[in-house]
């Protein structure tokens, strides 16, 4: 459970600092009489090794919940669908609760639908939900993932040998970026002079240019292999048949890469729907806006694959222990972009939490590639 | 094309005027028509139903789901009809270039475009009356469509360029030069992590028909199919249409002008896909993102090839199909299926229909009679 959502519950409660605690919290109450239906709703496959895994791993979790039905429809597309989906779940199935995870769920749909039914409330996985614009039954819930592609970044940095390597990304938007930067920030902690080198494929889900990056990358003299797609299996099991390592995003990819995979950065939804669902049980307020790292058990590592060294599991588990106690900032001054303008000035740090990390826009010293 | 014997446009031109004693001709002819794909629809069904019962499922409740999930209530029913209207435009995009005797594939592409059109003009004109600026918008993208979709058929009467292969790769371009410009030139800087043009305004968006969830481009779609029908089978262009698809060189002997029938034909199917890409921007997203890629296009082969490329058999064919999808999710969620099994079923009815092509003619009940 996220502290810092326990803290500001409190402060409702007590009734102190009144409009500030109010951000974050909704002002609509459910008594739940029954058995309490919650629909999730996923834009691929809920077995994708990947984005969509990770969130039916985290309903798979409340599913034996006494008390909780679990309604769950993949492949549901970013249209008018998706607005069909949720109503014929409230509808057909008397979902109180909805889950809809893709980013693009969001706007329009999902706030359409919130405005339509008061009465249930929605949460949605990203960053998105506004007190001042949106519904109160609405809401956003989003891990700062960016830390485990640091940690895989401390990994990789112990074990390439070529001191080079290879990130395959999807799109150059500011969640990608915060993780391409973080992973090679990782890395040359271990050692400055490593690079990494990233090929964007343009879109979410582009399995034959994912191999097809993948395979250039390692070309190219890369030889640890991680991404930021929608499902990074066609990428581990590339980079496994090639014989170099990977680090894993979203989900657990290990049975992929039984070899090279050496550890790997996932959410661990879990913790969030449980903590909905514990609410929706108890008729308790829910929380608008919740955020979490690997403190609040939002993002969880991979084990450690057989093939990592013990001076990198050593060097990966302070850096975990640091960021668990909080305020470790990634991102700190004085850092340059990778075309020598410096980013953030030597005074500043940015923790996961810093708002100024949201609108990233550029790539560190050290990555080798281009925005558009 | 030398494959044409295949294409139903070759049929129609064995609907030669009946003798005129055998007047039971006309209304067997109809019914050879109703109950091939019937009979297709029925073998498709129980080939399902076998494979349910492998699956360990029961294929009655299977069918209780669809009733319910496409036709049981009014929800469903709006539901299935906002699923059909895209579809009824794109299948327009493949029927109308198949009078000719052409096989497009590429409507996705015009889809698309036919969408970033109208999303791009839609802010510059901000403030002009709603219902002028809706019309420039329609003007636009179904502009878009048709110079993507008549420049494959310009390569096609000009170059020789085989339409199929030519329209599909101009899809990809399509889809590609739209990623471009969404997330380059005309992109919203508000939009994050989810690139998208700026938005249309809520103010110009088309409504909801009265009393119901369903938009506009249903009805644009039933007009479309209506006025196709009566293009090609009541004008002296779609004689000319048919009789180029039936025998090219019969048709340039007579004079025709089949380069421009062939271009016109195209154009008018990419006009009708652009539609349906500016309706999914004014009735549904408000603005020009990656969502626009939904597969509209590719649904509507399949729809065209059912209808075997009618215009007016799109609609209930369209209604077929909407259906099944739209009672897709209750599936998912009801019997625990994944998303994939009612593409099994869709599969099972495209290859049954397409079988079912050879059965035309062989009955002799349905054929004209001679006189006794």
């Amino acid at each position: 459970m996220s502290r810092r959502f326990t803290a500001s519950r409190r402060e409702l409660l007590l009734g102190a600092g009144s409009a500030a605690a109010l951000v974050g919290t909704s002002g609509h109450m459910a008594f739940a009489k029954g058995p309490v239906t919650i629909g999730f709703i996923y834009v691929g496959t809920k077995d994708d090794y990947g984005y969509n895994q990770a969130h039916a791993e985290g309903a798979a979790a409340i599913k034996g919940m006494k008390g909780i039905k679990v309604v769950e429809e993949e492949k549901v597309p970013e249209t008018l669908d998706v607005e069909k989906t949720m109503e014929s779940m409230m509808a057909l199935d008397g979902a109180t609760l909805l889950f809809p995870t893709s980013f693009g769920y969001f706007d329009p749909f999902m706030l359409n639908e919130a405005k339509k039914h008061t009465d249930v409330q929605f949460r949605h996985c990203g960053g998105l939900w506004d007190k001042s614009k949106h519904p109160m039954n609405a809401g956003s819930y989003f891990g700062y993932i960016g830390q485990g592609q640091y940690l895989n970044g401390v990994v990789a940095g112990h074990m390439t040998k070529s001191k080079k390597l290879g990130f395959v990304a999807a799109k150059p938007i500011p969640q990608v970026l915060i993780n391409i930067n973080s992973f090679t920030l990782g890395a040359r902690s271990v050692d400055p002079s490593i690079t990494v080198q990233v090929i964007f494929t343009g879109d979410w889900s582009m399995p034959v240019k994912e191999a097809e990056a993948t395979n250039s990358l390692i070309d190219a003299g890369a030889d640890v292999i991680t991404c930021h797609v929608d499902g990074p299996k066609v990428v581990v099991e590339t980079t496994e048949r090639r014989g170099a390592f990977t680090c894993g995003y979203h989900a657990n990819q290990q049975k992929l890469a039984p070899k090279g995979y050496l550890t790997g950065a996932e959410w661990n939804w879990a913790t969030v729907y449980k903590m909905f669902a514990d609410k929706a049980l108890k008729g308790e307020t829910m929380p608008n806006f919740v955020r979490g790292g690997l403190a609040d058990n939002f993002v969880k590592m991979s084990p450690y694959g057989p093939a990592v060294s013990d001076a990198a599991k050593k060097n990966a588990d302070s850096v975990k222990a640091e960021m668990v106690k909080g305020g470790y900032a990634v991102f700190k001054g004085p850092l340059k972009d990778n075309k020598g303008k410096e980013v953030i000035a030597a005074d500043k740090a940015y923790p996961e939490t810093a708002i100024e990390l949201e609108s990233m826009n550029y790539l560190v010293e050290g990555v080798i590639g281009n925005l558009a | 094309m030398s494959d044409s014997a295949a294409l139903p446009s070759a049929t129609t031109l064995a609907d030669a005027p009946a003798p005129v004693f055998d007047r039971g001709y006309r209304y067997r002819h109809a019914l050879e028509s109703i109950l091939v794909p019937a009979l297709a629809l029925v073998l498709a069904a129980a080939g399902f139903a076998l494979f349910l019962i492998c699956l360990g499922q029961s294929p009655l409740d299977f069918v209780d789901l669809v009733w319910r999930g496409a036709f049981g209530s009014a929800f469903s029913i709006q539901n299935t009809l906002l699923k059909a209207s895209p579809l009824l435009l794109t299948a327009l995009c493949v029927a109308l270039p198949a009078q000719l005797g052409l096989v497009i594939i590429g409507g996705e592409g015009a889809v698309v475009l036919g969408g970033l059109a109208a999303a791009a003009i839609a802010p510059p004109l901000a403030g002009i009356p709603p219902l002028l600026l809706q019309v420039l918008m329609m003007i636009a993208g179904m502009s878009a469509g048709a110079v993507w979709i008549g420049f494959a058929g310009w390569l096609r009467a000009k170059r020789g360029i085989n339409e199929t292969i030519s329209s599909l790769l101009l899809a990809y371009i399509a889809i590609a030069l739209f990623n471009h410009i969404v997330e380059g030139p005309l992109r919203d800087p508000a939009s994050l992590n989810k690139p998208s043009t700026a938005d249309i305004g809520a103010g110009n968006m088309f409504g909801y028909l009265p009393g119901t969830d369903v938009h506009p481009g249903l009805i644009f779609g039933i007009i479309a199919c209506i006025a196709f029908y009566i293009l090609i089978f009541k004008t002296s262009f779609g004689f000319g249409c048919r009789v180029t698809g039936g025998s090219l060189r019969a048709a340039q002997l007579q004079g025709l002008p089949v380069t421009r029938l062939i271009i016109i034909a195209c154009a008018l199917g990419g006009a009708c896909a652009g539609l349906a890409g500016m309706v999914e921007v004014a009735a549904v997203q408000g603005r020009a993102n990656a969502s626009l890629a939904a597969g509209y296009g590719y649904a509507g082969i399949l729809i065209a090839f059912l209808a075997r490329q009618n215009p007016l058999a799109i609609i209930p064919m369209a209604v077929v199909l909407g259906g099944l999808t739209a009672s897709g999710g209750l599936i998912q969620r009801r019997m625990d299926l994944p998303d994939a099994t009612v593409l099994v079923l869709q599969g099972m009815i495209f290859v049954a229909i397409l079988a079912s092509e050879t059965f035309y003619g062989r009955f002799a009940w349905f054929q004209p009679r001679r006189a006794p």
